[in-house]
């Protein structure tokens, strides 16, 4: 099993570096600026694929918990407190290095949290509220669980559209780097776009071998017995409820986790992020890539996140994504992506028959 | 020594009264039957002791411990395991996969662990393989564990769902409807097949319709009727009892 995981890893790691390499020798290195930035969507979309397809579990309020990750770490790395300085509490976080000082484009001073702990705070907060919104909704099955992750995305959506600390329609901008190690940061400029561009694929690798292993375990299967046979799952001992809410926090959390990333690489984020068109496109491109897969997922995920950020769908960037959602519900509910591709690339190598495999990976 | 003892269980669905005070126990390694004609309460007997339903009143001790009101999950921890009437297989999932899938309360990986693959997920997993791979030789459909559980056969599908149930290494098996839809040489396959595990020491309680099937495999049997108990004896003496004869046959003994 591991070695089957490492050879996935490694053509992960292939592939990424090849793309790379192609855009430096076809001239193209601004397409990184995209690739980076789809990475980060793809982290959202393999956690809601794991919730949609695995679990069973759907959620159009994933562009909320996205938001919550950007909106909390930009706030707390945009906010001055130079002004409390004097305050018994801030001095001792200065003293801690909790707070720290940079110099702004204006040349005055500004106190704020050190984008590590903004970033754990915020992910910490998301997943806050996703334990305890989660507990109760996810007693909800099918429509009304749909409308109640909808309605959480409209709350997400109207409170950082609608409050000043959040910068109304503005949203947060002048979001500082994030300084992972020393030398490697997080920022979108020009100069460190290379290696943004391998932090964020760096991080997407990491998280889908986590949960190619995670839908090949005990838990996976666990999981895929809630979607299939509720009742059944739990007549063999599978704690249904605990097992949806830790799901749906999880692919919170990595919802959370790329909307800090994805912020500190823009400088700031808008409410449009937060918005209920995101969750929608997120759910969509889970239904292209097949739903209960995890490779279409990412495959889809970086394409169709490419291509409208590229601006290839023009003024219909929405509406493309809301047609694909009803084309695929229409013609295609199993996902466009339906063999693994995994598998039948290790058959078509090794030139093994079809069927002779079946390790229940997906 | 009763391994499952129920107590003046009540139950209704508006004012129908499924199940009426009804008492009752099951001794350990005994295979014990409840039958009735239909709509006489049997399965929601079944989904109260297995906690599908919480009882109106009244009180289920299974293993010297309260589990009514309970969840099911909480109830197949405590070693009771149960088939479905219709048939609850896990679907995209292969028969094999289902059956790992009742080794859920005998392994312990978590969400973390699971996600980082940490030493000793392999072994627990191989583990986990090799034991559901031994219950399905025992049941006999080895040969089907790569292929997608509900693409079986009928009478294929009810022996995966209850390897599934063995998997869990239950002290109480409830069977609902074990013979249901299936051919008469299907049927004595499944009676050999209960005995066989209520001689390895899992004590059986078992909802059926087919009497040649109940009568052969059955120690005791409750005969239930619009809800209540009105009989439960050994197989021969409620072969002989008129108030069963006549719910079941709706003779007039006047």
């Amino acid at each position: 099993m591991p070695g089957k995981r490492v050879l996935q890893m490694a053509g992960l790691i292939t592939g990424v570096i090849t793309v790379q390499l192609l855009t430096r020798f076809t001239g193209t290195g601004y397409f990184l600026t995209q690739l980076t930035m789809s990475a980060y969507y793809s982290l959202v979309i393999i956690g809601l694929c794991l919730l949609i397809g695995y679990a069973g579990q759907i959620s159009l309020g994933h562009a909320g918990f996205f938001a919550m990750g950007g909106y909390i770490s930009a706030l707390l790395t945009t906010y001055n407190l130079l002004p409390y300085k004097d305050n018994a509490i801030i001095a001792v976080l200065m003293k801690t290095g909790i707070l720290v000082v940079r110099t702004n484009l204006y040349g005055s001073e500004i106190l704020y949290f050190q984008p590590w702990v903004a970033c754990i705070i915020a992910v910490s907060m998301t997943v806050l509220v996703a334990y305890l919104i989660g507990g109760p909704i996810l007693k909800l099955k099918g429509h009304y669980l749909a409308m109640a992750t909808l309605g959480l995305g409209i709350i997400v959506y109207r409170i950082v559209l609608g409050s000043a600390f959040f910068g109304e329609a503005d949203g947060l901008s002048e979001v500082p780097a994030f300084t992972l190690l020393p030398g490697l940061k997080v920022s979108g400029n020009l100069s460190v776009r290379i290696s943004n561009y391998y932090i964020a694929w760096g991080l997407v690798i990491i998280a889908f071998i986590t949960l190619l292993n995670l839908v090949d375990s005990r838990v996976g299967r666990a999981l895929r017995s809630i979607h299939g046979a509720e009742d059944a799952s739990s007549a063999v001992g599978v704690n249904t409820a605990k097992y949806k809410l830790n799901t749906f926090v999880l692919s919170a959390a990595f919802a959370s986790i790329a909307g800090v990333f994805l912020t500190h690489y823009n400088g700031g984020i808008g409410p449009s992020e937060a918005s209920v068109m995101k969750s929608v496109r997120y759910v969509a491109i889970v239904a292209v890539g097949g739903m209960a897969n995890l490779w279409g997922a990412l495959i889809m995920g970086v394409l169709l996140n490419f291509l409208s950020l590229r601006g290839y769908f023009g003024s219909f960037d929405d509406a493309v994504f809301g047609g694909i959602l009803i084309v695929i519900m229409l013609f295609a509910p199993e996902g466009l992506i339906r063999v693994d591709i995994f598998r039948y690339l290790k058959r078509a190598v090794s030139g093994e028959k079809a069927g002779e495999q079946n390790d229940g990976s997906s | 020594m009763d391994l499952l003892k129920a107590e003046n269980l009540n139950r209704s669905f508006g004012g129908l009264k499924a199940v009426d005070n009804i008492s009752f126990s099951v001794g350990e390694c005994l295979i014990k039957a409840v039958i009735g004609p239909n709509g006489a309460g049997k399965t929601t007997l079944f989904n109260l002791i297995s906690g599908f339903l919480r009882p109106d009143s009244g009180s289920i001790v299974f293993a010297d411990r309260e589990i009514a009101g309970k969840s099911p999950f909480q109830v197949a921890e405590m070693g009771m395991a149960r088939t479905f009437q219709h048939i609850k297989l896990f679907p995209k999932m292969t028969a094999l996969e289902n059956v790992m899938t009742g080794r859920h309360i005998h392994s312990r990986a978590g969400f973390i662990p699971s996600m980082l693959h940490l030493p000793g997920m392999s072994r627990e997993e191989k583990f986990i393989r090799e034991r559901s791979l031994e219950i399905m030789e025992s049941v006999g459909i080895m040969d089907l564990a790569d292929i997608e559980a509900t693409d079986l056969a009928y009478g294929q599908q009810r022996a995966v769902e209850l390897a599934r149930a063995l998997a869990c290494e239950p002290r109480l098996l409830l069977l609902d409807e074990p013979a249901a839809g299936l051919n008469m040489r299907e049927t004595a396959e499944v009676a050999g097949l209960i005995k066989k595990i209520r001689d390895s020491g899992i004590t059986i309680l078992i909802v059926e319709h087919d009497m040649s099937l109940v009568m052969g495999i059955s120690d005791e049997i409750i005969v239930l009727s619009y809800g209540e108990k009105i009989a439960e004896d050994v197989p021969l003496a409620i072969q002989k009892n008129r108030e069963v004869v006549r719910v079941y046959l709706g003779e007039d003994d006047a």
